[in-house]
């Protein structure tokens, strides 16, 4: 519903991190999003489309989004389900006491920068 | 492809903001004011609330208000004349505020004059929710038309709040609002959840809920 408001935050993010690593120029963002981070993918990259063009750092940068599983851990029965088929009741005890494990994130993985591999060892 | 690099970020979308949420936190701590970031859909009743809370209250605290409505001008008028120090916030048409935005509304309102400050957020139950703010403490307001399904439908709003305000019990007769059953759904979200009946227009269930903010506000700012 906020994906314009998330794809402002993560450019924002992307300038600090150009800042810090001597860059100007980003050509791919990988992003890790979860099943249950309320982020929709397809809007999210609609929404890329259009502001990236407004921002020089990442004018014409892809976008990848890895999606990440949402699994919910049961504290009666010791086991894992997946959230988004069963909810929070455990499909095996019915019950509630349940939290998620992961699939709640909303994560910027890592970026490519034109440019060749600068040898940082030796 | 070789003529590129990758640099790991491995960083949380949201992790400046929540630094900038704790930062907020941690000045108004210092400078002993009470932040409450007020969430709801639109319509929930949040300015009437605030204006029959800060009459209430005006007299034994300073407060303020920072209304993010996008045209919120009718908002600021009502809450000025009800007593309080009024500004508004701009939004840029954002579905949310995020810290950055309520920051920029506690250097303008001055929040450091306050002993409460209220933020009332945009009207939505789902984007605000996401955004740490800085606030002190979230609280949520369903009014009765909306229904009792809420808390199963935008679950994150009512983890996020300390407080929840179910207004407009006034009509509960009109409507099949099932008491009860929105207790229990909140609870199941969020067993610490404190929870206040109330109706705006005619005062009823108000002293446990300005009860909740006396106390909150002197916990505070101790």
């Amino acid at each position: 519903m906020h994906e314009l408001g998330v794809v402002f935050h993560v450019i924002d993010s992307l300038k600090k991190v150009a800042a810090d690593n001597g860059v100007d120029q980003i050509s791919r963002v990988t992003l890790q999003l979860g099943e249950v981070s309320t982020v929709i993918p397809h809007y999210l990259s609609d929404c890329w489309k259009w502001a990236a063009a407004r921002e020089p750092l990442v004018a014409g940068a892809e976008l990848l989004i890895e999606p990440i599983k949402a699994i919910s851990w049961c504290e009666d029965c010791q086991k894992q389900y997946g959230t988004i088929e069963h909810g929070r009741a455990c499909p095996y005890c019915g019950g509630g006491n349940t939290y998620l494990l992961q699939g709640n994130e909303f994560m910027i993985k890592e970026i490519e920068v034109p440019g060749p591999e600068e040898e940082s060892d030796g | 492809m070789d003529n590129v690099r990758v640099i790991e970020v491995k960083q949380s979308v949201f992790a400046d903001n929540n630094a900038e949420a704790e930062r907020i936190r941690r000045q108004l701590k210092a400078e002993k004011t009470f932040l409450v970031n007020l969430m709801s859909s639109p319509g929930a009743g949040k300015t009437t609330l605030l204006r029959r809370t800060i009459a209430d209250l005006k007299d034994e605290m300073r407060i303020g208000v920072m209304e993010a409505d996008i045209d919120a001008t009718v908002d600021a008028e009502a809450i000025a004349a009800a007593g309080a120090a009024a500004i508004q916030i701009h939004t840029g048409g954002m579905c949310h505020l995020d810290a950055g935005m309520t920051e920029q509304g506690l250097n303008e309102i001055g929040a450091a004059e306050f002993d409460l400050v209220v933020l009332e957020n945009v009207g939505n139950l789902v984007c605000p929710a996401e955004f740490d703010t800085g606030a002190s403490k979230n609280v949520a307001i369903l009014s009765v038309p909306e229904g009792h399904d809420k808390p199963l439908k935008y679950p994150l709003m009512f983890q996020v709040c300390q407080a929840l305000i179910i207004n407009k019990i006034d009509v509960l007769p009109y409507f099949d609002f099932d008491m009860e059953k929105v207790l229990s759904y909140a609870r199941v979200r969020n067993p610490s959840i404190e929870i206040f009946p109330v109706c705006a227009k005619t005062g009823e269930g108000f002293p446990a809920w300005e009860d909740w903010l006396r106390r909150q506000t002197a916990a505070w700012n101790g």
